[in-house]
């Protein structure tokens, strides 16, 4: 139906020479595959082109009451800094007396991610009380880049973990990161 | 011997309509698609899971790129003329319509206001090329960027009524007190939530 006129059809029968008769229909197939093929390519890069949004809420800093912190028990909290090269290290409660660590680790599923799925178990476990679950500090240090950043904050969605927070690095911290040859 | 012979249907169908309709909804695409303009500072963000989409409206995304350099822009030609009058309030730095004009097609920019007037004057291929565009200051002493984000969330405030989101597009190899720099100029203002814009993550990680 819808074929191209070639005109091979209709030759010169009985020696009358006739007018070619041109046909009114193209074929619209190469079109119509052009046609999609243009809108595939709008579609995918009206919407796909769009970055994604991390939304993160930090810790209000609360200027008028510098005093009024909320102290947090110490093994609940687990502290990770993030290091240069790609290396974080993490301990549990304080740095002065950790109940676990210092380690030094890296990034992703071989790196972090079994340390804090097993301590997101353990910890209602050892509070005895199931609301009360593991609070996880983050300090960037200086050295750190800003895909560090986003790689821990991703963990955290990663491993579904409630409770966690951005702070500032000590410096006795980056003298331990320093001693582990991760801060340069 | 006397073959049936089996007709042959043509293979081939009318493509009219389906013509028709496939250029329809190529013209709806090609006019909702937003034209995109080249940014000032192209900048490749680190990936994670999130799949959440970054809304099109009330949101000022602050770029940090090239070594901490920062650039800012928001969505909307009115709420961009409303920001550029409340900096020139402040700077006490006189812009002329035209120029109010040409500021609202600019999608994103990276100067100190004392290079404003030269970047508008520019067309938007030398605003790229020229390398005018040095970052907007966000030093302790001269904190041009505090200004930009305090006039953008009153601009966004008075004609939609709604909060500024705040986004921060960071390179992936940016250093972290670039980036903190940002967060404390937010966090000054109040402003304890906002998104970091990331790509998608497709390796296993």
């Amino acid at each position: 139906m819808a074929e191209l006129n070639t005109g091979d059809d209709s030759k010169n029968k009985g020696g009358k020479i006739r007018s070619k008769k041109q046909g009114g229909k193209v074929d619209l197939t190469p079109m119509v595959d052009l046609a999609f093929l243009l809108i595939t390519f709008f579609m995918l890069t009206t919407s796909l082109n769009k970055p994604f949004a991390m939304d993160v809420a930090m810790p209000d800093k609360n200027k008028e009451e510098p005093e009024d912190v909320l102290q947090l028990a110490d093994n609940r909290t687990m502290t990770i800094l993030l290091g240069s090269d790609n290396k974080i290290e993490y301990y549990m409660g304080t740095l002065e007396e950790p109940i676990e660590g210092p380690t030094v680790t890296s990034y992703g599923k071989d790196g972090i991610r079994p340390v804090l799925l097993e301590k997101l178990k353990s910890v209602p476990q050892i509070t005895g009380d199931p609301s009360k679950g593991l609070i996880v500090v983050l300090r960037p240090s200086e050295k750190s880049n800003y895909k560090n950043l986003v790689d821990i904050l991703d963990e955290m969605k990663i491993v579904d973990a409630k409770q966690y927070m951005i702070g500032d690095i000590g410096t006795a911290e980056i003298e331990l990161l320093e001693r582990e040859g991760i801060y340069n | 011997m006397a073959r049936i012979k089996v007709k042959r249907i043509p293979a081939s169908i009318d493509m009219t309509a389906m013509c028709d309709v496939s250029f329809l909804l190529l013209t709806f695409f090609i006019l909702t698609a937003t034209a995109r303009q080249p940014e000032p500072m192209p900048v490749d963000t680190p990936a994670s899971i999130v799949q959440i989409k970054v809304p099109d409206e009330d949101i000022g995304i602050v770029t940090v790129g090239g070594d901490g350099k920062m650039f800012f822009g928001i969505g909307g030609q009115e709420v961009r003329v409303n920001m550029l009058n409340r900096i020139s309030e402040k700077y006490n730095v006189g812009f002329t319509e035209e120029e109010k004009e040409r500021f609202s097609l600019i999608e994103g920019f990276g100067v100190p206001i004392s290079r404003l007037k030269q970047l508008i004057a520019m067309d938007t291929k030398e605003r790229i090329e020229s390398g005018i565009q040095v970052g907007i200051p966000a030093d302790s002493t001269d904190n041009q960027l505090k200004e930009w984000i305090l006039a953008a969330r009153y601009a966004t405030k008075e004609l939609h009524n709604v909060e500024m989101r705040v986004a921060i597009k960071g390179d992936a190899n940016e250093t972290y007190p670039s980036i903190k720099k940002v967060i404390d100029i937010l966090q000054d203002q109040g402003v304890n939530k906002f998104s970091l814009l990331t790509s998608l993550r497709d390796e296993d990680y």
